[in-house]
């Protein structure tokens, strides 16, 4: 077949303009994908406003604990040049499932769900205890962290090494926390208890702003490791 | 102005609703003295006490987030429900003791009944889908097997008091300790339970005290020891 040369010019004009329009990005889209630059972390402080949460030695409550956790952790991955989104930065009510929509639509590559308890002792790590499924196009909202879990698992994992070798006692389990069960993120519950010596008596409460400091710095070396990970291909 | 016979109609037929209700009265009173009179009410055979068995209490620990076998010797009931609720009542009773090493007042009391009912098949079943731990086809029915089949899979609902969970330890922990356990203990015991669901005075409840979700099926599978190495 023969273009006329009036033809070919309008053809490489036509490219020109679908190239100055995002063509381009089609084509990228269907060609293998390099690992996303963007790095957010979804920092979720449990409970909040009439909501109180449990409550602590000293009259303090869960919901205050988990926020100042949530500020300092923030603070630290901020720091480290990681785009943080949170789902509260004061004391107010947001539902279960508000908190899962702001992580899921910030697309996130880590959910931290931080909680606050008086039992047990260092910082429990949970992670939804749903089976791991293959990812779908449209999830069941009530588990949809089911695609997830797998690497929700690793991130426990992470998280874990990182306190262990911070000096936390960790202890680890599956639950079925509603919150989570429906974020797509890797996700992970942190629950903090108070810090315990070797004869169970309580060195610092969950609420100390020395131990918060010392447990969010740990995560916030593990989150920097975690995305280390994600970036390599 | 009400007619003469109308007034008259009327009070006659007062008087025989009041007349047969006498009537009704006394034939009852007569009745039940006769029924009482045949009945022999003499005690001819002593209460029976459930003699003692071997019972699996799957014990929650704080200290290691673990679950620790442990077996006692109590009283069984020889139906199902009420066995399913004394050991449950036994765990609980447990964790109210002092020294408990899952702390958690209410004691026996606080369960208020446990209902066996024949488990929905998991693979078929949307009422299971929405809380379950793997996501299935919602569009298909959910299926029942037959109730007399002995080896068939039971769902057990346990209705708590809503002074058990308003005085629970709130936590994740704490939470997630107490139903496992729970779970755990009804399917040592009772091998056919397979799934669990949770009520508080009759209601639904989003969750235990803030933190574990109560809305879900629980399956027999998620008191197994947490592995975060394979999921």
């Amino acid at each position: 077949m023969h273009w006329s040369s009036g033809t070919g010019c309008r053809i490489r004009i036509a490219f020109v303009l679908l190239a100055a329009s995002g063509f381009p990005g089609l084509l990228r889209a269907q060609a293998p994908q390099p690992p996303p630059s963007r790095f957010v972390v979804a920092i979720d402080a449990a409970h909040g406003g009439e909501d109180e949460g449990a409550h602590l030695s000293g009259n303090h409550l869960e919901k205050s604990a988990t926020l100042a956790f949530s500020v300092r952790l923030r603070s630290l991955l901020s720091a480290r040049g990681i785009q943080v989104v949170t789902t509260r930065e004061s004391d107010q009510p947001v539902s279960i499932n508000q908190r899962a929509e702001i992580a899921n639509r910030a697309n996130a590559q880590a959910c931290i769900s931080l909680h606050a308890a008086e039992t047990g002792s260092g910082v429990h790590l949970f992670v939804s205890s749903l089976a791991p499924a293959a990812p779908v196009h449209f999830a069941a909202w009530k588990t949809a962290q089911a695609a997830a879990v797998t690497r929700s698992l690793a991130l426990a994992g992470v998280l874990n090494s990182a306190l262990v070798h911070a000096g936390i006692d960790v202890t680890l389990g599956r639950t079925a926390l509603p919150g989570i069960d429906s974020m797509t993120c890797p996700a992970v519950a942190v629950e903090l208890a108070p810090a315990r010596g070797s004869d169970k008596k309580i060195t610092a409460e969950p609420d100390d702003a020395d131990y918060q400091a010392r447990v969010a710095t740990a995560l916030a070396a593990a989150l920097l490791q975690w995305r280390t990970e994600a970036r390599q291909p | 102005m009400i007619p003469r016979y109308q007034v008259i109609l009327f009070s006659v037929l007062v008087l025989a609703s009041v007349a047969m209700g006498v009537v009704l009265w006394q034939l009852q009173e007569r009745a039940h003295k006769r029924m009482l009179a045949g009945e022999d009410s003499a005690p001819t055979k002593a209460p029976e006490v459930a003699s003692a068995e071997q019972a699996t209490l799957l014990v929650a620990n704080d200290e290691d987030n673990s679950l620790l076998s442990q077996v006692q010797s109590l009283p069984l009931p020889s139906d199902p429900g009420a066995r399913a609720r004394a050991v449950l009542g036994r765990l609980l009773d447990l964790y109210a003791s002092p020294n408990s090493t899952h702390p958690v007042p209410g004691g026996a009391s606080s369960v208020l009944q446990v209902f066996l009912l024949p488990a929905p098949d998991v693979a078929a079943g949307p009422a299971i889908a929405a809380s379950s731990s793997a996501p299935v086809n919602a569009s298909s029915p959910a299926t029942t097997p037959a109730p007399d089949d002995p080896n068939s899979p039971q769902l057990a609902v346990v209705n708590l008091t809503g002074n058990f969970a308003a005085s629970h330890p709130a936590g994740l922990e704490a939470e997630t300790l107490t139903v496992l356990s729970i779970c755990g203990t009804l399917h040592a015991n009772l091998p056919r339970v397979t799934e669990v669901r949770f009520l508080v005075d009759g209601e639904p409840r989003a969750s235990l005290a803030g933190h574990a979700d109560l809305t879900r099926t629980y399956f027999a599978s998620d008191t197994a020891p947490a592995d975060l190495t394979h999921p």
